[in-house]
């Protein structure tokens, strides 16, 4: 069962409704309070813990449970079951396309870790035989094209960029036609962080994909997100559509909880999580882990 | 104003914009609990007057008599840190714009040899403000280059040296070693500077900014936070749990990415962002 600790945890903190023969609206209630409060204190959105616990209860109070000899066990049950819906409870890959190259563009808010990652993901999918192509298309922040450019020195993948003073439309679109004769068949387009609530700069993406049409448009969110990350999320996917999640910073002590917020507003799977700064520290995504993490165990 | 009564609904509908901007479970119920209190002993009975009142706690928390920067006298020190991606060097940047323009002479100090491409990134902020910049290359020892920095700001009688250090989580126990090392060299070698040592928390982060700040302010001995990004939807309530549990005080916050984006921090007009209510 891929959450077993938090069946532990859990198992502890609603030990009291173990021992009961029979249990009660409030002991339900009461064991409800802790989950909502390990999940506030993680991060997860407000709304989400309400609307989580809501529908916990809801199933827990009912006669399956009133009538089961072991209702705490069935509590913990559903708890479990409820909380593997809403992360989601099958790794996710990348799809590629059967005719290459296959293209994948990271967009995020500020800083949240896409340059970095679009390195790291062409690492990562190099050393599975792909022949990848990172694309300069942040234009704005100072020294990004050139961050990228270290990057992808490091990794000894190749980067197209075109400076800082063409449209990134027309540069993720003479990317793209670099790749097909360059015979790569991934690009990775690295763009810009921005707001989601920036419209200019919104239309800017929904351009970039009208124009090269990914097969894949990550979201990066930094896992230390709080409660804003629903909105971010929601914007990202209102506006793009998007494939799936990339959470990084991981490697720190934040609990996370942005994961099941982002996962339940958008419904996109978590693909990828980041685990350092050095180039090798992409993984992919375990639910149960990210589960355990939440609460705090 | 439409009449309401002060209720459990109240209170509910309070806690949620607590908690909503981040402020955090354990701060948003001391806060609330302090609200119930306010509210029984004065006799509160409208509930436009119960979230002024709210307002007033919220202020309270965040008001210090130190949320100026500390830059007088010259020569000053300011060291900027946090971890990655928050948005120090931006930081840097916008201050080293302000700084100039009051007329004061500034030098940066590209303290982040680790990230790619940082220390060009530094160094396009220093081109675009009109300031100098102390570099080593990738790669090199960040103390070196402070040191070297200190050298060059004595030597040129620069007002205020900033500098910038790479990101780093703060659970990262080598890495707070060799900022420890920096501030060690800093003590030794400037001890006549005044010293400014910012924490720089991104407005969108949750409940980790705690940690941040207690295991920075161990090995750093913070003196102010600079909030950023609150340009965004993010309300950075995260600072008054930081405040209220680490008593430090926010003096900067980051408006957006241009040079002009940085302003002093005002509680009231921070506390009016939370409940969304224009500023007077
Ligand atoms: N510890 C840690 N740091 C990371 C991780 N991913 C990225 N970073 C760091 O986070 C900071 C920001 O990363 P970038 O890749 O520049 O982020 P970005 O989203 O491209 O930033 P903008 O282009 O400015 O929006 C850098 O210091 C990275 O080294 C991670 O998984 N763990
Ligand atoms: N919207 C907005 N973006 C900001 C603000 N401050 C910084 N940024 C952006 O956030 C991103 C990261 O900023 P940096 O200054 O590189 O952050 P840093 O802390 O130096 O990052 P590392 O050195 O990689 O740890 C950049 O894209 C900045 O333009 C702000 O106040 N508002
Ligand atoms: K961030
Ligand atoms: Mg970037
Ligand atoms: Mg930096």
């Amino acid at each position: 069962m891929i959450f077993e600790g938090l069946a532990e945890k859990l198992q502890s903190t609603l030990g009291k409704l173990k021992g009961k023969g029979k249990l009660n609206e409030k002991d339900v209630k009461d064991a409800m309070r802790e989950v909502k409060l390990a999940l506030l204190e993680a991060d997860v959105n407000f709304k989400v813990v309400k609307d989580f616990v809501n529908k916990v209860k809801e199933r827990a109070v009912g006669q399956e449970v009133m009538e089961s000899l072991t209702p705490g066990q069935h509590v913990i049950k559903i708890v479990n079951e409820e909380l593997t819906a809403l992360m989601g409870n099958v790794q996710s890959k990348i799809s590629f396309s059967s005719k290459p190259p296959t293209i994948i563009m990271l967009v995020g808010l500020q800083g949240a870790g896409k340059t970095t990652t679009g390195g790291k993901l062409g690492g990562l999918l190099k050393k599975q035989g792909k022949k990848p192509l990172l694309v300069a298309c942040d234009i704005y922040r100072p020294a990004a094209i050139k961050q990228l450019q270290v990057v992808g020195e490091k990794l000894d993948i190749p980067v197209f960029s075109m400076g800082d003073k063409e449209d990134p439309v027309n540069i993720a679109k003479a990317g793209i036609s670099h790749a097909v004769k360059n015979n790569n068949d991934l690009v990775i387009i690295d763009t810009a962080g921005r707001l989601h609530i920036d419209e200019v700069l919104m239309d800017e993406l929904k351009n970039i994909k009208a124009e090269v049409k990914p097969h894949e448009i990550l979201l990066v969110v930094d896992s230390m997100t709080g409660q804003d990350a629903v909105n971010v999320a929601q914007s990202f996917n209102e506006a793009l559509g998007i494939d799936g999640v990339i959470l990084t910073k991981l490697d720190g002590d934040t609990r996370g909880g942005a994961a099941l917020s982002v996962r339940s507003v958008t419904n996109k799977p978590i693909k990828f999580i980041g685990m350092g700064e050095k180039l090798e520290d992409l993984e992919p995504f375990h639910p149960d882990r990210m589960a355990s993490r939440i609460l705090g165990m | 104003k439409v009449y309401v009564k002060v209720d459990e609904e109240l209170f509910e509908e309070l806690e949620e914009i607590l908690i909503t901007s981040d402020i955090g479970v354990n701060t948003t119920m001391e806060i609330v609990d302090e609200l119930r209190n306010r509210v029984k002993s004065k006799k509160i009975t409208e509930s436009a007057n119960v979230r002024d009142e709210l307002k007033d706690i919220l202020a309270g928390i965040l008001s210090d008599e130190q949320n100026k920067l500390n830059i007088e006298p010259s020569p000053v020190i300011i060291l900027v840190v946090g971890v990655n991606g928050v948005g120090k060097t931006t930081t840097i940047g916008k201050m080293a714009n302000r700084f100039k323009k009051e007329g004061k002479s500034v030098l940066l100090a590209a303290g982040d040899t680790f990230r790619a491409a940082a220390i060009d990134q530094l160094e396009v902020w220093a081109n675009r403000v009109g300031v100098d910049i102390v570099k080593h290359s990738e790669g090199s020892d960040p103390g070196a280059v402070i040191f070297d920095a200190i050298k060059a700001a004595k030597s040129r009688k620069a007002d205020i040296l900033i500098c910038d250090t790479a990101g780093r989580l703060h659970n990262k126990k080598n890495l707070m070693n060799e900022l420890g090392k920096v501030f060690k060299i800093v003590d030794r070698e400037y001890p006549e500077a005044t010293k400014e040592v910012l924490l720089v928390v991104d407005a969108t982060t949750g409940q980790n900014a705690v940690s941040q700040a207690k295991v920075f302010k161990e090995v750093a001995n913070i003196t102010g936070i600079v909030l950023t990004k609150l340009d965004g939807t993010a309300k950075g309530g995260i600072v008054l749990a930081v405040k209220s549990e680490l008593d430090v005080p926010v003096k900067l916050i980051g408006v957006g990415e241009q040079m002009e984006d940085l302003q002093d921090f005002d509680s009231k007009d921070f506390v009016n962002a939370l409940f969304g209510d224009e500023n007077e």
